[in-house]
Formats: C-alpha cells, structure tokens, sequence
C-alpha cells in the first residue's frame, strides 16, 4: 500500500512540476499576478510530495518489503538499519529519486529565500527548476520506477552491494547530488536573466552564494568518493581517472571557474555572458555526468547497470535543456558588451587566466572521457584512456594556475599595481622555496622534477593568502567572511597542492607473499606480519590478520586487515587496514591464501595522503563561510549597474 | 554569423556523439579483431582428454575452419551450445573448440552433458593461444578462411542470425566440408 | 530475467575485487620494469583496471607473459607491440602517437594554445579601454580591494 502511495505521490509531484514550469516561465512573459501567485505554492507542495515518495521507500527499505523490487534488489533481512535507508539511493532507480528530492529541496530553498527578489525574475528561475524536475521526475516515473512491485515477493533480498556497505557511502551521493543539482540553481538564474533580457551586476551577486554552497557540497562529494575510494575498495588508490569520477570532475573545475567569473561580473559588470555561458555549462557537466553513468556508453566501476532506453531518455532531456538555454544564450548574449576595461596585471586579469585555464583543465578531462565515444563515433580507430593521460597533461595548467593564484590575490582592480605587495610578495616566494625544498630533500629525498615545483608553489599559495588577513588584523581592520572564506579556500588549494606532490612522488607500495612472523620493509618502514584469524560479522564471514607497522625499528601503529565474504553477495570483499599518522597513512591489504601459511598482502606508505581530504574539507569550509557573508543577506539594492566613480567609500 | 551560436553548434555535435553511443552501446566498436584480415596465430595444443594427440594449426590449412572458444565455467557458452551443436549437424565448417583455462574433467563432463559440436576440442590450458587470438572473454568465436586469414570475430553466444550472417555468408558456395 | 543478469554483473564487476600481484623477477630493473608495464595495460575484461590489480584469468595470464617476455630479453617497446598486436591499441591505457590517434593528444594542446591566445586577445583589448573607462569598481562589495 505504502509504495504505490509513494508512487502515486510522485505522479503528482510530476502534475505539480509541470505547473511550476508553466506558470512561473509563463506567468512572468505575461506579468500575470494570479498566474505568478501558483510559483511558490507549487514549489512548496513539489516538495512535500517528492519527500513523501522518497519517505515511502525509506518505508519500504526498513521494514523490509521484499515485495518491491528495487528493495528485493538491494538489501536484506541482514542488513544492518542504517544501511537499508542508504540502500535507498544504492542504485540506479532510488539514486534517481534522491536527485528529484534533492531538487525539490533546492527549489523550496530558493522559493523561500528570493522573496526581495523581483517577482518576474523569481518566477522564472523556479520556473526554469521546475522544468528540470519535470524531466527528472517524468524519467524516474517512465523508465525507472523504484515501486515497482515483484510478484511474488521474494523470500528475502540479493542485499546491498557490500561495497556499499559502509558510511562513507551514506553520504557520499547526498552531498555529490546536493553539488551537482545545486548548479541547477546557477543555471536557473542564468535562465531567467536570458528570459528578462536583462543581465547586471546585482544578478551576479544573487547567484554568487547559491552557485558557491554547491561547489562546497561537490568539493566534499568528490573528496568523500575518493576516500572512500581509498580505505574501501582496497586498492590503496585515491584516484583513478575512471570515466565517472571525471564525470563528477569536469563540473568542480567549471564551478570554481564560474565562482570566480561570477566575481568580476558583480565587480566590474565584465564576462557577463561568459559567466551565463559557465552557468549553462556547469549543470550541463552536471548532466552529462548523469547520462554517462546510466546509459552504458562508458565502462566503469562505478556504471549503474545499462540500459539504451535510459541512455535515449537522458539524451533528449540534455538535448532539451541545455539546447535550449544555449539558444537563449545565442539570442541575448550579444547585447550583453561591456565598455570596461582592465589592465593585464589587474584583479580581472588574473581571474581571467584562472578561468582559461580551468576551462582548458576540463576540457583535458572532457577529451579523455569522451574519446572512445567520439573515436567510435567518427570511425576512428577504438582507443582507450587511463591515468597517465591526465596525469601527462595536467600540470601544464595546475603549476601555473597555483603560481598565479598567490600573485593575484593581491590584485587591485582595474588597475593592477601590485604595489608595496610585490615586496612581500617576494618574501613569502623566496620562504616558500627555502620552505619546499628544505622538505622535499631534507625530509623526503629527491624526487621527480616536478614535486619541488609543486610543493614551494603550494606553500606559496598558502604564505600568501595570510598576507592580507595576516595585515588587516594588524591595522585593526574589519576581517569580513568572504575574506576568511577565500583565505581558506585558497590554503586549501595550497594544502592540496603539497600534499598530491608529496603523495605522488613519495608513496612506496609492495605486493609480496607473507606468512606470520614475518617482515616486510618499506623504507624506514616495516611492516610486521602478526597473525590471522577467522571472525563473524553481522552478514559476513571474514579472516583478519594484524600487522605491526614499525618506523625506523619502533612500533607506530597495528593494521587489521580483512577479507569478508558476505553471505548473501558471496562476493569476497578486502576491508584494508589503515592507520593515519599526522604526516603519512599506513595500509595494508590482504588478498589470497596462497597456502603454506602465506597471503598476498598489500602494503602501502603514504605520506600526506589525509591533507589532500583535509584540503577539501577547506576548500568547502572556505566557500561556504564566503558565501555566508553578510553582503549576500542584506536587502536588496534597487542600483543596477555599478555605482559612479567616487560616490562610495573605500573598505570599510 | 553569430559568433555567440558556437556553444550550441558543439553541443549538438556532441550530442550526435553521444547519439551514435547509445545506439552501438551493446555491441562495442572494441570488439573488433586486430586480426582482421591477418593470419590466425599458429599453435600446437593437445587434444582435450588426450595429451598424446597434438594438432597443429598448419593442418587445418587448405579449408575454412571456424575456432571456438569456450570453457565449463563460462554461462553463455552453454547458452550458446545447443545452437553449435545444430549447426555442427549442418556439416557445412569445421568448428574447433577451444577449451580455454578450464580443467580437463569438468571440460569432458560439461560435453559429455551437452554434446560435442567440435571436429577436434583443443586444450588451452595456460591460456596461450587465446591470448594470441586477442581472447576478451568467453565465448568467443572465430572464422579462419582457407589461405588461414582470420576474417571475423564474435564476441558472446552465437546466435542464428550472426552464424548465416557473418559465417555461412563467408563460405564458398557449395559450402565445403 | 536479462536485466537481473545484467544487474548481477555490473554489480559484481563493481565490487572491490583487486589483485595482489606478488610476482617476483629476479633482478630489480626488470622488476621495476614489470611493475610498470603491468600498470600500462589495461585488463580487457574489467572496467578500467590494468592487469597488475586485477583478480581475472585473463589478466594474471597477460601478466605472465609479461614476464616471461622480459626475462627473455624483450624490450618494453617489443613488449607493447605483443599486446598491441593481439589487442589493439585499447590495451593501451597510455593512447600512442600514432596518425590516427595523436588527436587525443593534438585536441588538448590545440586547446590549451587557443585559451593562451583568448586570453591574450582580451587582455589587449581591456588595456586599450582603461583609458576611456571611468566605471568604478563596485565598492561596496570591496572585501577583496586593498585598503588605500
């Protein structure tokens, strides 16, 4: 009963997006105050509706109702309670669904917030939601239904995929959903200033903050699935350049383009239709991601399961909406010229070499994801592309977008002496390369050419971004948000920086046969072979060895690796056993009995490997303080364009 | 023109690519043989159950000759069997089977259940010669023509249709034994 | 039915199944040539593993034969044409510089060159419009402008 009611809910969540979309895209072409008065109503009660779909699948998953298919699929009577909800969005159908709730939500969110906004222009950017939910909803509903009833019901389900079984996972998608569909938001916005005809400043501070919160929520979405990645799968890798992490990728590097576009349009009125172009392209990524990882056209680990009918759906809908708003872009950009101008060492300069050069980043992703798919597709030979694509071409643009950040931060608008920075400047250039080198061949020993590189452009990044707030304190200035967001988001980007050069140069991994009793050593590492021994979890058998790591002769850390068998799956399953130090990660994996006493271990030292998480963590942190600032939650300036020269005050 | 179309002209060329994806999505473009219309690997493998008799790929020179792969342990080989034993019946091509990383009794069993198809079960144990076939999976099947150019290659079960499509269609006609 | 199958495999092809590939060569050149080699070919039947982590038949073959072709004297150039010859260049998780797939590697460079170029052409543009511009910068939202 309770899933068709949640099925039926949705049919009139559908009903009610349809509504959305049309009154509030036609309402503001006709400036109809009923017709514009159904906007947030429908948006309040699209929400409700979509929570009580997804509440009944909550339902269904806890109370295990075998009798629904998609439960059937994915979980278990053994199944421990936290995971039957994370089950929900365990596969393709309910991830779908968490989507269209997370959209609602989204929706509500700016419904709520936008009423100093003009009614027209709110009207339209949830309008333009509600399109999108329209399509999310009607493909969950046509193609991939999670009520779907199984008759009979099954005795008990084939249980969640024991990868999935795990917290990390319970996150995971919720925060990458909240990312991905928080550009929604962005590319509303873009779509109801095309649709008015009208692009200013004050439109880029309101889609500053919202288009900022979502590319907090993808930073740690991605970071998540990579340490995830990392402790879960077993491999001891952290990134693979599998085509749907690029997927995920390729909208992070255009968002952080389009945070900073975003700050020059509401500056200095410039890039306006380059930041509109970002907006469409970021959820457009967002999109794309979506359809890659569901229309088997890309092989991955992480494919849903495949279906062509899915991968046409998706498709048309892309075609639809991003077709769309590139032909609004394609009407009303070329009204949008600017007359400002800047000079090559300028704030706006700078910013620009930022966006080129994350642009061109995601486009290097954009290439080797797609190549197969193009190569099929134009007849070329069929080609494949692994890790060391990316890893050929990225510094290229990485190293110099770093170096250019701790430059450009100091920037003045307009015009851009640098000014009585350019000394500290140099300061905090010649201590971060005493600094990077004094540990990359005090600490660690000589590496590729690269890592002193990256390690003292990283410590500069992060040397620099203190010099303001570092001086403004000190003359008893102000420190607002968006100052302390940006800070820390660039250390971050510094912290990043030094901890890839570190763990990329410095890992040591050895795959070797051992036995109880005995040692492997890694460096001034070793790793001692304890024992092992044969446990019961709460749905799984599994062996489990201990492993003493010692650091130059002394104990530092005991690892418990295992290798489960779930019962239910049979699939076998290694749980590595990892201990994180201040300054490297130890792992250890087991694999095969190789009889004689003696398994296949993994053994890995990691140095800096947890700063590359950290860094995310504040890069997100920095963004959302940033985008917290008060400016962005003061009412409404009537002003459109940028104030006259001198009728302001300097800072504050 | 207008220059502001260009993110529209290349969304919909990506879009044709993505297009044309879905469409070939079952059956990838990297299925395709390297050995197309090159000689099939030469190998020497001992007959299946008896190691004494060997048969070299130079003896199957001379005639077309279709190559099997397959194994006891492999789901869609046994999906495809009773279709390879029909057609064996049709007597028009050798098929040779090619037992691929499996163990000689549960190799013999899984025939002896099902019925032998095959002129000749060759076993590759350690996997050599499939690898030399550019083996991906099993089943795999392969059409070796007389001058012993490989000049197709299917991957999956064997159905009806891919057989007189793309293996009796590369006969001479007459169909030779 | 089929689409059960269909779930079953890619679940299962989606499961954490790595390998440990504990082969031993008998001097350290060659074994740092192995590891890396291993690590260059993709494992045809897994997605977007190479064969040195993967747990399949196929791969622990393909890694035997990388080995034995080392000790034989091979060299990796030698070695990449075996699999190459019997794969194509999919095997190859590194796309060759070859004619007619170099455009995976001339598509980003024609990119990166074309962004440099962008850029140069608006910063000369902008530069020449300081000098009529007398917008100011909106400096209400001045945070990141540096105190006079």
């Amino acid at each position: 009963m309770i899933p068709e009611l949640g099925h039926f809910a949705l049919v009139l969540a559908l009903i009610l997006a349809g509504a959305q979309a049309f009154f509030g895209i036609a309402g503001a072409a006709r400036n109809d105050a009923r017709w514009l008065a159904v906007v947030r109503p429908a948006v309040a009660g699209q929400f409700v509706l979509v929570s009580a779909s997804i509440g009944a699948l909550v339902h269904a998953f806890v109370t295990f109702d075998f009798s629904v298919l998609y439960v059937a699929s994915n979980s278990n009577s053994a199944l421990p309670t936290f995971y039957r909800v994370a089950a929900v969005w365990g596969a393709h159908e309910g991830s779908l669904l968490l989507w269209g709730w997370i959209l609602a939500a989204w929706t509500l969110a700016v419904a709520m917030a936008s009423r100093n906004l003009p009614a027209t222009f709110a009207s339209r950017v949830m309008g333009v939601l509600g399109f999108v939910s329209f399509g999310f909803l009607l493909f969950t509903l046509a193609t991939s239904n999670p009520f779907e009833r199984l008759i009979p019901a099954a005795a008990d389900g084939r249980d969640l995929n024991p990868v999935l079984q795990d917290p990390a996972l319970a996150i995971h998608p919720p925060l990458l959903y909240m990312g991905y569909v928080g550009f929604a938001v962005a590319f509303a916005f873009a779509c109801a200033a095309m649709l008015e005809g009208k692009l200013d400043a004050v439109w880029a501070r309101w889609t500053r903050p919202w288009t900022t919160i979502a590319w907090g929520f993808l930073s740690v979405g991605i970071a998540l699935g990579s340490w995830w990645a990392y402790y879960e799968l077993g491999w001891g890798g952290y990134w693979f350049w599998d085509p749907v992490e690029n997927a995920s990728f390729m909208p992070w590097l255009i968002g952080t383009a389009l945070i900073h576009s975003l700050a020059v349009t509401e500056k200095r009125g410039l890039f306006k239709s380059w930041t509109l172009l970002l907006a469409i392209l970021a959820f457009s990524l967002s999109l794309l991601g979506t359809f890659l990882v569901r229309s088997g056209v890309l092989v991955s680990v992480h494919s849903f399961a495949a279906d062509p009918t899915r991968g046409m759906f998706i498709l048309a809908f892309l075609v639809v909406v991003i077709g769309g708003a590139l032909a609004l872009y394609a009407w009303r950009a070329p009204l949008l010229k600017s007359p400002a101008g800047f000079e090559a060492t300028a704030r706006e300069a700078f910013l620009l070499y930022n966006n080129i050069l994350l642009v061109v980043a995601a486009s290097f992703v954009f290439v080797g994801t797609l190549a197969p798919l193009i190569a099929d597709a134009i007849g070329l030979p069929p080609l494949s592309i692994g890790p060391p694509y990316y890893t050929w071409l990225f510094p290229f643009v990485v190293l110099p977008l770093i170096g250019l950040v701790s430059i450009g931060i100091h920037a003045a608008w307009k015009r851009g002496r640098v000014g009585d920075s350019k000394r500290r400047l140099q300061i905090s250039f010649a201590l971060a390369v005493v600094l990077g080198l004094a540990v990359v061949y005090g600490v660690y020993g000589p590496g590729k050419w690269l890592t002193p590189v990256g390690f003292v452009l990283g410590i500069w990044v992060i040397f620099s971004s203190l010099i303001d707030p570092i001086d403004r304190l000190r003359r008893g200035l102000s420190l607002p948000r968006a100052v302390v967001g940006m800070t820390i988001a660039h250390i971050g980007l510094g912290v990043c920086a030094v901890a890839i050069s570190a763990v990329e140069t410095y890992t040591i991994e050895r795959d070797v046969a051992l036995a109880p009793g005995e040692s492997l050593s890694l460096g001034r590492y070793a790793y001692r072979f304890d024992s092992i021994r044969e446990i019961e979890g709460p749905n799984y058998d599994a062996v489990q060895a201990q492993f003493t790591v010692l650091r130059d002769g002394q104990p530092i850390a005991v690892l418990h690796p295992e290798k489960r068998f779930y019962w239910v799956q049979r699939a076998p399953m290694t749980e590595a056993g990892i201990a994180t130090k201040w300054d490297v990660d130890l792992f250890a994996a087991i694999s095969a009995d190789l009889q004689g006493g003696r398994w296949s271990v993994r053994a890995q030292i990691r140095p800096l490997l947890n700063y590359v998480w950290l860094a995310a963590g504040l890069m997100a942190l920095g963004g959302m303080l940033a985008a917290s600032d008060r400016r962005y939650r003061t009412k409404d300036r009537t002003a459109t364009e940028p104030a006259p020269a001198g009728t302001q005050a300097a800072a504050p | 023109m207008n220059r502001f179309l260009i993110p529209a002209a290349v969304f919909l060329a990506l879009a044709a690519v993505l297009f044309i994806g879905v469409v070939h999505s079952p059956n990838k473009s990297t299925m395709q043989s390297t050995l197309l219309g090159k000689p099939a690997p030469s190998f020497t493998l001992p007959v299946l159950g008896d190691d004494t008799r060997k048969v070299a790929s130079s003896e199957l020179a001379g005639r077309p000759w279709v190559l099997n792969v397959w194994g006891s342990w492999c789901p869609g080989c046994a999906d495809e069997h009773p279709l390879l034993i029909e057609v064996a019946r049709e007597n028009r091509v050798p098929i040779i089977g090619l037992n691929w990383r499996d163990d000689d009794v549960d190799a013999l069993r899984w025939i002896e259940q099902r019925g032998d198809p095959y002129a000749v079960i060759l076993a590759d144990r350690e996997g050599r010669t499939a690898i030399d076939f550019g083996v991906y999976g099993a089943p795999e099947t392969f059409f070796i023509d007389a001058e012993g150019l490989v000049q197709y290659r299917h991957v999956g079960a064997m159905t009806r249709e891919v057989w007189e499509r793309e293996f009796v269609s590369r006969l001479p006609r007459g169909g030779l034994q | 039915m089929k689409r059960a199958a269909l779930i079953i495999t890619a679940l299962l092809w989606g499961s954490s199944a790595f390998a440990i590939d504990i082969t031993v060569l008998p001097d350290a050149a060659l074994q740092e040539r192995y590891e890396n080699l291993t690590h260059e070919f993709r494992c045809m039947q897994c997605q977007n593993n190479s064969i040195a982590d993967s747990p399949v038949g196929l791969a622990s073959d393909l890694r035997r034969d990388v080995k034995e072709l080392l000790l034989a004297g091979k060299t990796d150039d030698e070695i990449r044409a075996y699999m190459v010859q019997r794969y194509g260049d999919v095997i190859l998780f590194r796309p060759p510089f070859k004619p007619r797939t170099a455009w995976v590697w001339i598509v980003p460079m024609i990119v990166f060159a074309g962004g440099l170029f962008v850029g140069y052409r608006i910063v000369r543009r902008r530069g020449a419009l300081v000098a009529n511009d007398d917008s100011s910068v909106d400096t209400a939202t001045d945070e990141e402008e540096r105190p006079k």
